[in-house]
């Protein structure tokens, strides 16, 4: 079999292994904290009988193996189960919040990549005059900052004293696509301009290194212009690393973007997630924790198999 | 052109003087005519309301994981649902009077044990059923089962029995209590089909409008009722709350007019808010209080003169001041102000006195060892700064405090009802009987001051079976005293409720029950 295949295969499983031990994890997370899902729908309303009644309804009195084991069971089946706090179903639910996250995370990333990419090219070819200076300095302040300051930036100039975008980026089905991008343009900028900081610096860096190499001095030498010496000899050679910072940032546009979230008010999995946690809504964390932990080694995966068809080396192995 | 602009500008600020005068005289009006058990639109003498539009209403206070079961709603959105979407049997008035709703009348033995509540005729869900007298028992014997997991348990516990009589349900109680008309405006208490049995999380009510979406902790839409009872509620073709838990997203969002009506201004820049253009900052004074509560029966709260130094040495000026930027009134000590029908004014202030402070704090012979005061941020917003400020004023007179910061995640769970000293945040009910048999009676769950008093219980049932007001009185002013020297209550300060208004929004109401107009301003306002 082609080595890459069964590195493929190799990977696929070990990430399942993951995902089971993550699941694992995240229960023994959700049982360590203080109070339960009955205690926590009830709030500063709870009353002995009332939480004995809850729990009782819920199926809080099984062990917590029984149940572990009740929900994997039911998981490997397909059956992600209904949310204990409001009884909508977790797939369905999820599923939407998910859809939206995917959606913000790749109109994001569509800019995003692109743009950083090529701005690290830009700041390589004039490397320490001042385009690579502005380039440079501008997109360090932005990652700098934090995201939900960058937010409020956005808000107060684009919302409030001029009035071009909406603040809300609330999207519902039955939007058209236009109403959707047009809704989530603040959290779109202000994401492109979270990750834009790190990816631009990784290409630079990656680029910068395998320009000191011997064959790069060749083709100036043969007096290619600059900038195709960059795009067509250095690139090429310095794509595993950036591959690896794309998808690190991808995983984050994914799975990290819950403060954007709650400032724009976009129904995505991470307030979806955060507010199961301080519910202690055990099913639905499990299931949004599997989609994440997913992602993560999902997209690492993707990282590794274009590091190696990247590279001929390891491409065609002896 | 300029002076065109400025006669503009002039005849908008006209407007909106006529409209605060409005405002308080249809206040004013309101309040006379509730207390006549009169129902009509107010100020209908001085618009008619325009029908139409969509009211956007930007609300925090909301989860994913909230339910449309009326029975588990226990933060602002599910309350808001339950307002908006159900019908009570009865409510409570801005004044503090009862107002008819699904009950067109209510009588009850001259002993106050049975109650008959008359059921209105010709009243539709939105499924299209006529509501019965059947569904209002259906309903209310789901929150009083044994096992039902209601937020109105607790105050459905005294019924002994119900039945319908005809037009009428009867329900009688274990012990006389004259204010049991009040508890049934609970806000959980919204009359179900069949009491909701099948699926109670279905969303039909009898309410002015009907539940279109429903995404949890993202928005729910509503679309008019078209066979509502009451016509003179419900003005707009639909509603729509977004749900906006970032405070400085939800101002953001009523700045930029995107939603009409935002929830939980922020007492700090609500003065910074009210210039903004276009919309009016509202506050109301409530019933809700931010305390500081101590367990009588647990050391070193077990001393009275340990209680009353605590009590002397906090400032509660200086709380309303720097905590509620001066939206809000000082509190007494007990968990009852000026909102409450029945309340006793005579009951002397209690001011910040380092003298009597130190003087009580040297009587308990208190060791000197720090007292550990537990604060989180979500107990009230506020609370860990006030406890800096207890702390500085308790020092003043001698008195250690240490404050602990906790989580607030699990603050509730946790710490509030079973730590002895910690910050709390109480919402207030709608008669003195029930906060006080809530959380003040020796055998309530809630008895979070474990304030264990047989004259003080004993006063409460027999202020319940008293249906003479001013005798009543009498006995909810001996009892305010009691609290107020004995009880492990600090009560340092009444919060407003604070909302922003936009401009558009006609017929805002002053109403302190709860808070957006106790949640009637889908119903009773309406768009210019």
């Amino acid at each position: 079999m082609h080595p890459v295949i069964t590195l493929v295969a190799q990977r696929l499983a070990l990430g399942l292994l993951l995902l089971l031990a993550a699941s694992v994890l995240i229960f023994i997370g959700t049982q360590i904290l203080p109070g339960d899902v009955a205690q926590s729908i009830l709030g500063q309303g709870a009353t002995p009988e009332t939480l004995a009644n809850l729990r009782e309804e819920l199926g809080l009195n099984e062990p917590a193996v029984t149940r572990y084991f009740n929900w994997l069971f039911a998981t490997l089946q397909g059956d992600l189960g209904t949310a204990l706090t409001n009884g909508q179903d977790i797939a369905s639910s999820m599923g939407k919040r998910l859809g939206n996250t995917l959606f913000l995370a790749s109109v994001a990333a569509i800019i995003a990549v692109p743009l950083a990419i090529l701005l690290g090219l830009i700041a390589v070819r004039y490397q320490g005059r001042w385009p690579d200076r502005v380039i440079s300095t501008v997109t360090l302040a932005t990652v700098s900052v934090p995201e939900f300051l960058l937010g409020y930036i956005a808000i107060y100039f684009l919302s409030v004293k001029f009035r071009v975008f909406p603040s809300l980026a609330t999207v519902y089905d039955g939007m058209s696509l236009g109403d959707k991008l047009y809704a989530i343009s603040m959290p779109v900028v202000v994401l492109v301009l979270v990750v834009l900081g790190h990816m631009m610096r990784m290409t630079r860096a990656a680029i910068l290194n395998v320009m000191q190499s011997a064959y790069v001095e060749t083709a100036e030498l043969k007096g290619l212009r600059k900038f195709t010496i960059i795009a067509r000899h250095a690139f090429p050679n310095a794509i595993a690393p950036v591959v690896n910072v794309v998808m690190l940032n991808l995983a984050y546009l994914v799975v990290g973007v819950v403060v954007v979230e709650v400032v724009f008010v976009y129904p995505g999995m991470g307030q979806y997630l955060v507010d199961h946690v301080s519910k202690r809504d055990v099913p639905v964390v499990q299931a949004c924790g599997l989609v994440f932990a997913a992602v993560y080694i999902g997209l690492n995966l993707v990282a590794d198999i274009v590091a190696i068809l990247a590279n001929p080396r390891l491409r065609h192995p002896k | 052109m300029k002076d065109d602009l400025a006669k503009l500008i002039d005849r908008i600020d006209a407007m909106r003087m006529d409209r605060r005068s409005f405002l308080n005289r249809t206040a004013a009006f309101g309040a006379v005519a509730a207390m006549g058990g009169a129902t009509q639109a107010l100020g209908a003498s001085h618009a008619t309301p325009n029908k139409g539009g969509i009211l956007k209403m930007g609300l925090g206070g909301g989860e994913s994981t909230n339910s449309l079961d009326p029975a588990l709603a226990a933060s602002q959105v599910p309350f808001h649902l339950n307002r908006t979407i159900g019908e009570p049997l009865v409510d409570v008035a801005a004044d503090g009077s009862l107002e008819m709703r699904i009950a067109e009348s209510i009588e009850s033995t001259p002993d106050a044990k049975t109650w008959m509540f008359k059921i209105r005729q010709g009243v539709e869900f939105h499924n299209g059923k006529t509501l019965t007298p059947d569904d209002v028992l259906a309903t209310l014997q789901r929150h009083s089962d044994k096992d039902s997991s209601s937020g109105a348990f607790g105050i459905m516990e005294g019924i002994e029995s119900m039945k319908v009589d005809g037009d009428m349900v009867a329900v009688t109680l274990a012990t006389a209590n004259a204010d049991l008309p009040y508890l049934m405006a609970d806000y959980h208490l919204m009359i179900q089909p069949d009491g909701g049995r099948a699926d109670p999380a279905d969303g039909i009510g009898a309410g002015a409008y009907k539940i279109i979406v429903n995404e949890p902790g993202v928005r729910h839409t509503f679309e008019k009722h078209a066979n509502y009872w009451d016509q003179s509620r419900g003005h707009y073709d639909g509603v729509e709350f977004i749900v906006i838990n970032d405070a400085t997203a939800r101002m953001a969002a009523v700045q930029s007019g995107q939603v009409h009506i935002a929830n939980r201004v922020d007492p700090k820049i609500a003065k910074l808010l009210s210039r903004a253009p276009g919309l009016t900052v509202q506050n109301v004074s409530g019933r809700g209080h931010y305390v500081f509560i101590m367990h009588c029966d647990t050391a070193p709260f077990d001393n009275k003169d340990l209680r009353l130094a605590l009590k002397y040495a906090i400032n509660r000026q200086e709380m309303v001041d720097k905590i509620l930027d001066g939206y809000g009134s000082i509190g007494n000590d007990i968990p009852i102000n000026a909102a409450y029908p029945l309340f006793d004014d005579s009951l002397p202030q209690r001011d910040y006195d380092v003298a009597k402070a130190a003087e009580h704090y040297k009587a308990s012979g208190h060791d000197g060892s720090p007292i550990v005061l537990r604060v989180a941020e979500g107990a009230f917003p506020g609370a860990v700064d006030a406890g800096a400020l207890f702390q500085q004023t308790a020092a003043a007179a001698g008195i250690p405090l240490e404050i602990k910061r906790e989580p607030n995640d699990g603050y509730w769970s946790e710490v509030w009802n079973k730590q002895p000293f910690c910050a709390s945040y109480w919402g207030g009910r709608p008669v003195q009987d029930q906060m006080y048999s809530t959380a003040y009676l020796s055998t309530a769950d809630w008895n979070d001051t474990r304030f264990f008093n047989a004259d003080f219980d004993a006063l409460l049932i027999e202020a319940r079976a008293e249906l003479e007001p001013g005798k009543r009185k009498e006995l909810y002013s001996k009892m305010a005293v009691m609290l107020h020297d004995d009880g492990g209550l600090i009560c340092p300060m009444f919060n407003d409720f604070i909302e922003a208004v936009g401009d558009k929004v006609i017929g805002w109401e002053k109403n302190g029950v709860q808070e957006v107009m106790n949640g009637l301003a889908p119903h009773k306002t309406w768009l210019a």
